[in-house]
């Protein structure tokens, strides 16, 4: 208990200097959201100045890290000059869309990884070096180009619809309609995604399994007369499973941002666009709670995973 | 068996760099060029008339392109300060044109320049970081090692595509080509050093308690001695691999910073912000062309997951160096 509480407030202090910073940093930032209004004519100087005192730019730096401060902890992060409105009601949509993709992704990804990786690191052969070439593959077409070849591949066949989370029809749809709609436009960006992320999660899987396959207490196991099946379950799995942990808890903590890319080409609403949307515009507070959150997301998949591998792994208990 | 690889391997890159340096020379176009009259002209084929080659005429009817076997342009080499090219108002586009008329394959060229130029240089910026950092920490421990860690825990903290667009974001927005490109180089190579530093850091720590080291430290040797002398070969080996794991990483990024529009803007071409073009994914299937820049990416990022797999056996298994 008193490491999960150390391992708490670390997390917590460490997301705490992560806000100050990109905080501070954005102050640096030369350029504010009202820049590029000055470019219009018919907004004169006093009116910008006038607009940015309302916004409370003018308000000394502590000030300011204060009161954002006190909107993320009451929920609001900030407040969006683009569009005039608190941002999280923004986000909060954006990042449902987004997790919704990233972790169908994630789960499919991971549900394939696991046993190809078992499998290929228990075999020699034909089909093993087969694997290894797809894998190979999938890990150097960059998953921008990937995105876009799904893409026409939907255009051309008509098979998939390209691009969007919903179709234009949606509102008048069934329940169950909808849901078929979402899942036959998840297709291509969770294809895209899984493909990028399969070759990284087999190759740890199969490192981590023909790690422990070579270890004495497997070959102990074998002389005792245990069955393969037994062997691979109920004593090679546990130890090789350790190692993963970590990995899984990088998977979760990059929830929100794996798919920035890929949702920017598919036109997926997720967080990636609205974030590249307001980078380009300078709506620093969008930008900013974007980056925190997810921060916060890859901290707090860190930390879980260092919980479970305490509670799991107990020559870490020991220390 | 491992020969081989790396010998396709630097085939590879140095085939893919020497092709993007020597651009000037080689693309048949400069990379701003801009034939109006064949917007999106499909690459176009090379005939034989005899032994020599020769370029068809392009007519463009309503969009379409069409080959006119009547006006014949000979190819011709080593014109003017080009390696090929064709006499006006002859046109050759190996890989087509864009949008703007603008051929393809030169502006592959002279982006394979910047995006490759990207990769090495942040690498370079990212592994000199890391390593001095790294050693420090790792050599004199304390307080530096405490400071060291806390400020790497930190960068660690965002994921890296969202730590590139957070720096980019607080940085002026519109820039000249060769600013953008300095600065790509700067916020790649400036946010990617973690990850190296720890690594070297680790390897110097127990570097450190090797015996020829406390044996060197027993005759008197001083911290920058030991270092230049015995520190610095010990990292060699996962300084490399990190490299060949941080290069490909970072093309990509600048790939995807300046499809984006964060990078290298026009009319500068990257290879990044030449398939921003694609995205417009109904023209696409119209010009699939335009894909070239992903495609060229391919056979250098293939080269580089050879050098990292074998540096990483061979780090392994240094028997196998020999």
């Amino acid at each position: 208990m008193k490491f999960a509480a150390r391992r708490l407030a670390h997390a917590a202090l460490l997301l705490l200097a992560v806000s100050f910073a990109a905080f501070a940093f954005a102050q640096l930032a030369p350029g504010d959201y009202y820049s590029d209004l000055r470019v219009d004519s018919r907004i004169s100087p006093e009116t910008l100045e006038g607009l940015r005192q309302q916004a409370g730019l003018h308000r000394p730096f502590l000030a300011r890290y204060g009161a954002w401060l006190g909107s993320a902890a009451r929920g609001d992060f900030g407040y969006s000059l683009a569009y005039s409105g608190p941002v999280a009601p923004l986000l909060k949509e954006r990042i449902r869309n987004t997790l919704l993709l990233t972790g169908v992704a994630t789960a499919v990804a991971w549900f394939l990884a696991v046993p190809i990786g078992i499998w290929s690191a228990t075999r020699r052969g034909v089909v093993e070096a087969a694997l290894k070439v797809v894998l190979a593959v999938l890990l150097i077409v960059p998953d921008l180009l990937l995105a876009i070849l799904l893409l026409v591949f939907a255009v051309e066949t008509g098979w998939f619809p390209a691009g969007g989370m919903n179709s234009p029809d949606f509102a008048s749809m069934s329940a169950a309609g909808r849901l078929r709609d979402t899942a036959w436009r998840l297709v291509l960006p969770v294809s895209v995604l899984v493909a990028g992320m399969l070759p990284v999660l087999v190759r740890h899987v199969r490192a981590s399994m023909a790690e422990t396959l070579d270890a004495p207490f497997v070959l102990a196991a074998r002389a005792h007369g245990i069955s393969p099946s037994r062997r691979l379950f109920r004593h090679v799995l546990p130890v090789a499973a350790n190692p993963l942990i970590g990995l899984a808890g990088l998977s979760l903590g990059t929830l929100l941002s794996a798919s920035l890319l890929v949702e920017v080409v598919m036109g997926w609403p997720g967080l990636g666009p609205l974030l590249v949307d307001a980078i380009l515009s300078r709506d620093i507070a969008v930008v900013l709670a974007a980056v925190v959150l997810s921060a916060g997301f890859l901290i707090a998949g860190n930390a879980a995973a260092d919980l479970a591998l305490y509670r799991v792994d107990p020559r870490i208990r020991a220390r | 068996m491992q020969s081989w690889r790396i010998r396709l391997a630097l085939l590879l890159l140095a085939t893919a760099h020497f092709a993007a340096l020597g651009a000037g020379f080689l693309a048949p176009y400069d990379y701003d060029d801009q034939h109006r009259d064949y917007p999106y002209a499909p690459p176009m084929r090379l005939h034989l008339q005899g032994v020599r080659p020769v370029v068809y005429g392009l007519e463009s009817q309503g969009g379409e392109y069409r080959e006119n076997s009547d006006q014949k342009y000979p190819l011709r080499f080593l014109t003017g300060r080009r390696l090929f090219g064709v006499d006006e108002p002859g046109v050759y586009f190996v890989l087509g044109t864009d949008g703007y008329g603008r051929d393809v394959l030169s502006r592959l060229l002279y982006g394979g320049r910047i995006s490759l130029l990207t990769g090495l240089l942040a690498a370079t910026l990212s592994l000199a970081i890391g390593w001095i950092l790294g050693t420090i920490a790792g050599f004199f421990g304390g307080l530096a090692d405490q400071i060291l860690m806390r400020i790497s825990e930190f960068f660690m903290a965002l994921p890296w595509l969202y730590l590139l667009l957070a720096v980019r974001a607080f940085l002026p927005l519109h820039m000249d080509p060769v600013g953008a490109f300095v600065l790509l180089i700067a916020i790649i190579g400036g946010v990617g050093w973690v990850r190296p530093a720890r690594l070297i850091r680790g390897v110097v720590l127990s570097g450190k308690e090797r015996s020829f080291v406390l044996a060197a430290r027993g005759f008197g040797g001083g911290a920058v001695y030991l270092i230049r002398r015995h520190i610095l070969p010990l990292t060699i080996g996962v300084t490399l691999t990190q490299a060949t794991i941080l290069i490909p990483q970072y093309i990509l990024a600048e790939v995807g910073l300046s499809f984006l529009g964060l990078g290298v803007g026009e009319p500068a071409p990257s290879w990044g912000n030449m398939l921003a073009e694609a995205r417009q994914y109904h023209a696409l299937v119209l010009h699939p062309w335009l894909l070239a820049p992903g495609a060229a990416a391919i056979p250098v990022l293939f080269a580089y997951l050879l050098l990292a797999d074998t540096t990483l056996e061979m780090s392994q298994n240094p028997r196998q160096l020999r």
